[in-house]
């Protein structure tokens, strides 16, 4: 679709990106089929073309108001489009623009403008987080069950980590969310790694990767999230670290973005396309890592191997990696059923699930029902979001598929 | 009726949250798959029930409002675009289904995306035929309102064969039952005519469709040939061997190295001048026999390769050849334009060298690969908007193979409708007595002209206005028209 911006947006350091997705949007309205959003609400503008619709008119300039920004409010940012896309139109990218667009044109009130800055804060600093996680956990058994399943689940106390002995190195973020309510992910993913000679270090000084300002209307505060990451990062990567592995599949896709999105900051950019370059996903470095080595597993209890996975979006439409997981897993014994409609998000999408409640249960139980269809023992998934999220309502255990393989490995490597 | 009280009384029928009028949520109702057309329409209003379609259709009857019918605003011929002094009804809340499979039926609503029907079905073993590329999107009040065909339409036909019943309300709000679910009906047969008429005649708020046993086996062939005519030729001699693909597509070598540049991995023989991919389905041994019959006469046209597969995943491999062309083509080029027209399949060849030398002729360049089985060719033009006559050069160049498609004795749409797009087509294919009958035929259905006006159906003076009696498939000229 052709598009003529506004002065404003001409003189915008977007403006490229944001005409080449409008440009190579050929309207054919596939994605609509994929949305959940328009799944569940029939309507246009909850669509991706309709939502390309709405952000093309407000970069010409015309007017907008608080209709355009629920519409936009509402996009879970899954970019299940893009997969369905046959013209490759770089939705997430769009969504982003249009939403600070939209912050810029039409601010939020006081309290909405509160709300969302407590939040990526809260959700950014491990400090405030843990203050309120202990608090709540505290109180936890006080409050009524309705209330009680939207307090994350206390971890189990976090297992020694392996020590740093192998000269084989990756690395990974101390993270934001995920280190106080699910430090098994990492320490899952390290003593696997430990088994085949490798070693995960935690960088010190590094935090959230960013994606929450970034998909919240804040580029500038991403940024900074960015660049001190990759401060925090480059002595080790420069002292030979392989990769960076991170084991939430959203930090991932985000990480695996900031080459583009450092692409104008000059004494980053160069910096950033090598991080980005070094980004693995755990499936994609235990695949190659399990190919050439073997993985001794303790074997399966009866009824145990019937799992079911749920790919979650960052890592199927984001990173593009449908189908690893569950083939790892399968090699590692288990039964993993299909599910129907894989390819819709569950509702969780970062911050989605605190600022969209409604339509986020709405789609988590949607997508309960189609993973409990096969009665499956647990359901295993590759983000902390996602996890979350599930286990809210879930009637079986939610995991990360690092964790269900890890404590199978033999005693002696438990750590 | 003023718009205020117009409003006020649409939303008594369909409640506040379903009736769209402001600029916003309207702009993107201005247009569906053929985006160049655009019109934002007065208001937008979503039905949730065929009661409510009823007094919609209704009110607008009274107050002389035009309603331009909407599913997935898929339509690549402009069958959504509004009109400036109506609404837009979407139809797409509309979207219950059961499936019968004792009957071997679906009762769909016309808002159901065509591939859930066979995704419901699935576990009869059952599945609905028409496959439109848009069927993941697409819902079955388009796929009916344009006679929706598909890849498989060759062996099992297009909406019309498979569609067995349906509800429809007439411009009067009245609701008519066509079709009992049995495949002859005495009397006029109306459900075919309703079939493809472009929403002109009516809203379907229900369907009855049919379903067929999913087929034992599936195995799909791909021959990459040295000339084009020889991949035509192809096409005409399994046909002549009495064999009745599921499907037959022809990939041009424009297309094969689209295909090609998408995805390396698939190792397309891209020195070929075509490839006809060639799908076969029913019991084993009716497949091996005619695979074999396939083979040898490949072979003497001087097929480069075959490549065949039979299981789901190396299927979809051989596939890709075709479906990646599309998103290949529009990753590449500025624009395109599908010219989507029929030539019978003896004129094949002839008119594929036609477009190539057409393509020359015009300095347009033009990639094809299509659905041989039924002749129905889509001629991918591309054209850079930005440059100044390029639009205009690809336009012109599409008119002159349609006009080089009715000299063959073909048709002006293959699968895509006429829409707002083709209507100056319709004045080239049909005579003025045949337009004629059918805005005679229309005016029974709709006396007021409400349901999408404007559309399929060009009036005579826009013929005239086109300039385009003059080329009418008899020849005749129409000098002594009224122009009114």
């Amino acid at each position: 679709m052709r598009v003529e911006f506004d002065q404003w947006m001409k003189a915008s350091n977007v403006a490229p990106d944001a005409q080449s997705a409008i440009q190579s949007c050929v309207h054919c309205g596939l994605c609509s089929s994929v949305c959940p959003t328009y799944d569940l609400l029939d309507h246009e503008l909850d669509s991706p073309r309709g939502r390309i619709y709405l952000i093309r008119d407000m970069l010409q300039g015309s007017p907008v108001s608080a209709r355009t920004r629920d519409h936009l409010d509402r996009c879970l940012t899954c970019r299940a489009c893009e997969t369905a896309c046959p013209s490759g139109v770089e939705y997430g990218q769009l969504i982003d623009i249009g939403r600070q667009e939209i912050e810029r044109r039409l601010p939020r009130s006081l309290a909405a403008r509160l709300q969302r800055s407590l939040l990526r804060r809260a959700l950014q600093s491990r400090r405030l987080l843990n203050i309120a996680l202990q608090a709540a956990w505290a109180v936890r058994h006080l409050l009524p069950v309705g209330l009680r399943k939207h307090i994350p689940v206390r971890p189990a106390a976090s297992v020694a980590r392996p020590a740093t002995r192998h000269a084989r190195r990756v690395l990974t973020l101390r993270g934001c969310v995920q280190g106080s309510v699910a430090p098994g992910h990492d320490d899952a993913l390290a003593r696997l790694l430990d088994h085949f000679g490798v070693t995960l270090v935690t960088v010190e000084r590094s935090g959230c990767c960013g994606a929450i300002s970034q998909h919240l209307g804040a580029p500038e505060e991403a940024r900074q999230a960015m660049r001190r990451n990759i401060d925090a990062w480059w002595p080790l990567v420069e002292a030979g670290a392989e990769a960076i592995v991170l084991t939430s599949s959203g930090c991932g896709s985000m990480v695996e973005d900031y080459a583009h999105l450092l692409k104008d900051d000059t004494r980053y950019a160069a910096k950033a396309r090598r991080i980005s370059a070094l980004l693995r996903d755990p499936v994609e470095l235990l695949g190659s890592l399990w190919s050439t080595a073997s993985l001794p597993l303790t074997p399966l209890q009866p009824g145990q191997e019937k799992l079911v996975f749920h790919p979650p979006c960052s890592l199927q439409h984001g990173m593009r990696l449908k189908g690893r997981v569950e083939l790892l897993l399968q090699r590692a014994g288990y039964q993993l059923t299909p599910v129907a409609d894989s390819h819709l998000c569950c509702g969780s999408a970062g911050t989605y699930s605190l600022l969209q409640p409604a339509l986020a249960a709405q789609l988590g139980q949607r997508k309960l029902d189609k993973l409990m269809a096969a009665q499956p023992r647990a359901i295993a998934s590759a983000n902390v979001g996602c996890i979350m999220h599930l286990q809210k309502e879930s009637p079986v255990p939610v995991r990360h598929w690092l964790e269900i393989l890890a404590e199978r490995l033999p005693a002696r490597e438990q750590a | 009726m003023t718009p205020s009280s117009l409003f006020a009384a649409l939303r008594a029928i369909v409640g506040g949250q379903w009736l769209l009028t402001d600029a916003e949520s309207l702009a993107p109702y201005e247009c569906d798959a053929l985006f160049h057309l655009q019109q934002r329409p007065l208001a937008v209003v979503l039905p949730a029930d065929e009661q409510q379609v009823v007094a919609v259709v209704a009110l607008c009857a009274e107050a002389g409002l035009p309603i331009v019918p909407r599913g997935a605003g898929t339509s690549l011929s402009g069958g959504a675009t509004p009109v400036a002094t109506g609404i837009v009804m979407a139809l797409n809340r509309l979207r219950r289904i059961h499936i019968d499979s004792a009957a071997r039926q679906a009762l769909a609503q016309p808002g159901v995306r065509n591939i859930v029907v066979s995704q419901q079905a699935a576990d009869d073993a059952l599945f609905f035929a028409p496959d439109p590329s848009s069927q993941v999107a697409s819902t079955i009040g388009g796929n009916v309102a344009e006679n929706a065909g598909g890849v498989h339409c060759v062996k099992y036909g297009l909406t019309v064969h498979n569609l067995v019943g349906l509800r429809l309300v007439t411009g009067e709000a009245r609701i008519l039952t066509l079709g009992e679910g049995s495949l002859d009906q005495p009397g006029l047969d109306l459900l075919a005519l309703v079939c493809g008429s472009e929403g002109l005649l009516g809203l379907v708020t229900d369907t009855r469709l049919r379903l067929l046993p999913r087929p034992r086996a599936v195995r799909v062939l791909l021959g990459f040939f040295p000339t084009i005519v020889a991949t035509c030729d192809a096409v005409s001699r399994i046909i002549a061997e009495g064999i009745v693909p599921a499907g037959l597509e022809i990939m041009d070598q424009a297309s094969l190295q689209a295909a090609h540049r998408f995805s390396p991995a698939l190792d397309l023989r891209v020195e070929a001048a075509g490839a006809l991919l060639c799908e076969l389905d029913g019991e084993p041994e009716e497949i091996e026999e005619a695979t074999h019959r396939i083979r040898a006469l490949f072979q003497t046209l001087a097929a480069i390769e075959v490549r065949q597969a039979d299981d789901e995943a190396q299927r979809a491999q051989l596939w890709a050849a075709r479906k990646n062309v599309l998103p290949a083509l529009l990753r590449s080029a500025n624009d395109i334009y599908v010219a989507d027209c029929t030539v019978p399949r003896r004129a094949l060849s002839r008119v594929l060298a036609r477009v190539m030398a057409l393509s020359e002729e015009h300095g347009v360049a033009v990639a094809q690969s299509f659905h041989a089985g039924d002749g129905n060719l889509h001629p991918v033009l591309f054209y850079d908007s930005a440059i100044a006559g390029e639009e205009e050069r690809a336009l012109h160049l599409a008119d002159a193979i349609l006009q080089a498609v009715l000299a063959e004795g073909g048709t002006v749409s293959g699968e895509h409708g006429i829409g707002s797009e083709k209507l100056h087509g319709m004045c080239w294919q049909f005579s003025a007595d045949e337009l004629d009958l059918f805005a005679r035929l229309r005016q029974v259905f709709d006396p007021h002209g409400l349901f999408n006006p404007g559309k399929a159906i060009p009036t005579l003076h826009r013929c005239a206005e086109f300039g385009a009696m003059h080329l009418s498939r008899d020849g005749q000229s129409f000098a002594d028209l009224p122009r009114f």
